[in-house]
């Protein structure tokens, strides 16, 4: 992977999202900048995934602005995302990431060469042929990622990407994960992992019902967390 | 049962007039699923790709068109090639290309049903992948044929099947005659009215070996696509 040219901060101003009268994301304004691992945790349906969708451009703001370094989003070009659940293409594991690295316009020539160290990156190239479909959880998100990885991203989502796994696959997800951040690539993961948060975290992001609660450097955020809200999140308790 | 045997005699000896027959079905049969396919195949990923006003409808309609009664396909087509029927001139009543285009007609609402349910299935497993890959239409419909060729096959051989089995419709344009425009389905009916069993059961013994080897070619389709594909 090449250093990337980041086109951050991205800034959120005032994003709402609502859907069928729900509201999803409620006024959130946050500014993500370079440097290590944001992290958006909170319960199940607090917004997380929509915040990274959002983001990523596949969901439309009902209301707000979101500004890539300080110009609007027309085309972001250099950011991935991997899902919660990534589909895979009916294709080998070489080929998805071929097909990925295709679609991001690298010449035919070099895709295979790019193909096989991104499947070493991630730890596949024994299952480079093996159809992605027949691939296990763990080694379908981390072809997700190599995928991802392809579009030589500034910006890398991760929407939840050790949700299901085992202890084994998590780690191998959160070691990949490290490995890109320390490139320099602008990681924004959301998860309702607390250690995973704290593994990971150069700044915690909470959501709760759409709401953003609180966005502080992670240290700040599980030692002395400003909100009633954090604080409960953080002893387990439950936020309802 | 002397008939049964006289009937096998026919197949294994390779009667010229059954395998002329033979032939001619598949030849109109075939040609009939590759227009079909030029049809519905297009039609099908449109609906499954686009939104319009009336799209519904237009989906509910094909998907009745499955169930067309050859007959009525057969009319409809004899209407339209008859002397004073808008498309007379041609001259294509009772020849084989008639009764392709009746067949076409029977099958091309198969393929494009068939089309439709598989890419449209494809395209919501893959929307926001190819989205996230800002992946352009052309390339995604592309890669939704591509990646769904295992069940557009299978549609095709469906379609190929129903267009072989298929009696009502050729038979009213096609006019069963002799070394011209008779098939395996039409010269059965016509046989075994007249008393001549050993061809017709000869005919439905090797009708009924080709539809079995289509159910199995789409078996073993699905079987690759499951192997390859995963």
């Amino acid at each position: 992977m090449r250093a990337p040219d980041s086109d951050l901060p991205l800034v959120l101003k005032d994003a709402r999202i609502v859907a069928r009268d729900v509201t999803i994301l409620d006024r959130i304004t946050l500014t993500v900048s370079t440097g290590s691992p944001t992290v958006v945790i909170g319960p199940n349906g607090s917004g997380k995934t929509t915040l990274l969708r959002a983001a990523m451009g596949i969901i439309p703001l009902t209301s707000g602005d979101i500004i890539w370094g300080g110009r609007e989003p027309a085309a972001p070009r250099r950011h991935a995302i991997v899902f919660q659940r990534p589909a895979m293409l009916r294709r080998s594991a070489a080929a998805n990431v071929r097909y990925a690295l295709a679609a991001a316009g690298v010449p035919r020539a070099e895709r295979h060469e790019r193909a096989a160290e991104l499947l070493r990156l991630v730890g596949l190239e024994k299952l480079a042929g093996r159809p992605a479909k027949r691939l296990s959880g763990g080694e379908q998100q981390r072809l997700a990622l190599a995928r991802a990885l392809a579009r030589d991203p500034t910006v890398l989502f991760l929407d939840e990407p050790t949700a299901s796994l085992d202890p084994y696959a998590t780690k191998a997800i959160e070691d990949i994960v490290s490995a890109v951040s320390a490139q320099g690539v602008k990681v924004v993961m959301s998860t309702h992992d607390l250690g995973q948060a704290k593994r990971l975290a150069g700044e915690v992001v909470l959501l709760h019902r759409g709401r953003l609660v609180e966005n502080t450097p992670a240290p700040d955020f599980f030692v002395n967390p400003r909100t009633e809200e954090a604080r409960k999140f953080i002893a387990g308790e439950l936020l309802v | 049962m002397t008939g049964d045997l006289s009937a096998l005699d026919l197949v294994l000896t390779g009667n010229p007039t059954l395998f002329a027959i033979v032939r001619l079905s598949l030849l109109v049969s075939l040609c009939a699923v590759v227009f079909a396919g030029l049809i519905g195949v297009p039609v099908g990923a449109l609906l499954a790709l686009t939104r319009f006003r009336g799209r519904e409808a237009v989906i509910v309609i094909i998907n009745a068109l499955m169930g067309l009664p050859p007959v009525v396909a057969g009319l409809a087509v004899f209407l339209l090639l008859s002397r004073s029927g808008p498309l007379g001139s041609w001259g294509l009543l009772f020849t084989p290309q008639a009764m392709v285009i009746a067949q076409t007609v029977l099958v091309a609402p198969i393929i494009a049903a068939l089309t439709r349910q598989t890419i449209e299935d494809l395209s919501v497993e893959y929307r926001d992948e190819l989205k996230a890959m800002d992946v352009g239409p052309m390339r995604r419909v592309m890669t939704l044929i591509w990646d769904a060729r295992f069940s557009l096959i299978t549609a095709l051989l469906a379609g190929f099947g129903r267009a072989a089995a298929e009696v009502g419709a050729i038979i009213i344009v096609g006019g069963n005659i002799e070394g011209f425009t008779r098939t395996m389905t039409t010269a059965i009916a016509l046989e075994t009215s007249k008393g001549d069993l050993p061809l017709a059961i000869g005919l439905g013994m090797v009708l009924i070996t080709i539809i079995i080897l289509i159910n199995a070619l789409a078996w073993g389709m699905r079987r690759a696509g499951e192997h390859y594909l995963g």
